[in-house]
């Protein structure tokens, strides 16, 4: 049981991932690959601050400031230098690498004995529910956030900006402006779920950024299948599940991991998983038809 | 006022599919003026109008608008004067947003988008009332995305959210292009309301010759990217629909 609830907290873990694959795929429109770089970026800032015992008031700015820059980065190389995002997005990933390997001076950093976000809270005694209440607030927290923000004015300038380009510039809105402000927000989120993560597992490293795309990618997708499937047109419902997928997720991992499949096969298991999610309305829609 | 002065652009330059949009134009279009422009394919007609809309630039030449010289302004600052209605019924609105969150952003053309939550109860009852004048019975469907109407609604509802904030100009590309006679009917006559009631200036662009002798306080006619006909005040009124078809034999 105690595997599943692992998976679960994982899971809140990268809901902040899933929400800045939210902003930029589907609100914006914009595949951004980024993400890769700028998730180990929160990962390894965390760590350096926390090993220089800095507190977490100063942690948490610092984090959502290195993704905002990175995916800000990205957004004025996309815009202002007309390169396609996706390439725009490998270019700031690939940097974000040596970026990244010379903050921490290393390639791998432990964080053991160290106070962290899970231990600065004691509610309950057993440290796995106390984790857990802690990321449930954190993530109902961020959730309401971007929620509120996706209702403002700015924000449905926003939405509409991925939707209808042509639209919202007649209507006096800077796309430009709007989408390095989009990609500065997702990747903020990204580092969030870095933030996070290295403080879950205990360390941070070069490598824990490769492939994390998909996870966000894959909790988006699921969350906009059921969207699909139910038809709903609410922002908090898609916000909830958006959360929801990025714990699925890691649930259906768990659960591959449970009855035997080989570690190794994980990242292999996570695409299939991702492909079937992907396929599946199109699939069912072949038949109908 | 709208000054278009001797503006000249061309595209691909130098190279063998360059295209010379417009050569030199100059034109002036005043307060209240409903001009109907037409003229043949590759006259020159959209690159004016997106020329005045600052979605392109000019190679040469000053366009102003009330006397402010507006010749580099990107066309999102312009939209504090102009509102615009595409030839496109989608490009006009965003499909996957509420009618709501559409007429919201209309509202806001000229003023900054902030971060507080600008649509409440009172909001919604103004674009109910609004969306009501159209009598196309919408005004229970505001929450539903745009996308869900037919290319006239939205094309009619363009022209609602254009008068929701202030507005001097308003640009039609070809409006009812894409519809059918019985909604382009309804759009062009929606929009001829809104130009007397509003006192709006505007300048549309068409191909149905019907609508050009039916609407409009002045006519010019495009070739090669200049005015070769030219008719306002009685001129215009007198003008018969034969004469129109002549002027493309």
């Amino acid at each position: 049981m105690d595997f599943y609830l692992t998976a679960l907290l994982q899971g809140l873990c990268f809901s902040a991932i899933a929400l800045g694959i939210y902003i930029s795929m589907k609100i914006f429109n914009i595949p951004d690959i980024t993400t890769d770089g700028s998730y180990t970026l929160g990962g390894v800032v965390t760590a350096v601050l926390l090993t220089n015992h800095q507190p977490t008031y100063i942690i948490l700015p610092a984090v959502i400031l290195a993704g905002a820059t990175a995916g800000a980065l990205t957004g004025i190389i996309h815009t202002k230098l007309k390169i396609n995002a996706l390439l725009a997005g490998i270019l700031v990933m690939t940097a974000l690498y040596s970026v990244n390997l010379t903050i921490m001076g290393r390639s791998n950093l432990p964080l053991i004995n160290l106070p962290s976000l899970f231990t600065i809270l004691n509610v309950v005694s057993d440290p796995n529910q106390n984790t857990f209440l802690i990321l449930a607030i954190f993530v109902v927290l961020i959730t309401f956030l971007i929620g509120y923000l996706l209702k403002t004015d700015f924000g449905i300038a926003m939405r509409a900006t991925g939707n209808s380009e042509s639209m919202i510039r007649s209507l006096g809105v800077n796309t430009d402006r709007m989408k390095i402000t989009g990609l500065a927000l997702a990747n903020a989120l990204t580092a969030l779920s870095g933030y996070l993560v290295a403080q879950f597992q205990g360390f941070a490293d070069i490598s824990m950024g490769i492939g994390i795309v998909i996870v966000g990618l894959g909790s988006v997708i699921i969350a906009e299948t059921l969207i699909n499937w139910f038809k709903l047109t609410s922002v908090w419902l898609s916000l909830v599940l958006v959360l929801a997928g990025a714990v699925i997720f890691q649930l259906v991992l768990a659960f591959t991991l449970s009855v035997g499949v080989d570690p190794k096969l994980l990242k292999i298991v996570t695409a299939g998983f991702v492909l079937v999610i992907v396929s599946l309305p199109r699939l069912s829609l072949l038949k109908s038809s | 006022m709208i000054t278009i002065a001797d503006v000249h652009k061309i595209f691909n330059k130098g190279k063998a599919n360059q295209v010379i949009a417009v050569n030199g134009l100059t034109l002036e279009i005043k307060d209240g003026e409903f001009l109907v422009v037409v003229g043949s394919n590759g006259s020159g007609k959209t690159t004016m109008l997106n020329l005045i809309a600052g979605s392109i630039l000019p190679d040469k030449g000053n366009i102003s608008i009330d006397s402010t010289d507006v010749t580099k302004l990107p066309d999102y600052k312009r939209s504090q004067w102009i509102a615009r209605v595409f030839q496109n019924p989608l490009s006009g609105t965003a499909p996957d947003l509420s009618i709501l969150d559409n007429f919201r952003l209309a509202s806001l053309r000229t003023q900054t988008k902030g971060l507080s939550v600008g649509v409440n109860d009172a909001f919604k009852k103004q674009v109910q009332e609004k969306v009501a004048s159209l009598g196309m019975g919408l005004q229970d469907k505001i929450e539903q995305p745009m996308g869900t109407l037919s290319g006239g609604q939205r094309q009619a509802l363009t022209l609602l959210m254009s008068v929701m904030d202030s507005c001097k100009v308003l640009l039609l590309d070809e409006p009812t292009a894409a519809l059918d006679p019985r909604s382009a009917d309804v759009v062009m006559r929606t929009a001829d309301t809104l130009i007397k009631e509003f006192k709006l200036t505007a300048v549309f662009i068409t191909h149905n010759l019907k609508d050009a002798f039916n609407y409009g306080t002045r006519i010019i006619q495009m070739g090669e990217g200049l005015i070769i006909n030219d008719l306002s005040g009685k001129d215009k009124t007198s003008l018969k629909q034969n004469d129109l078809f002549d002027w493309f034999a």
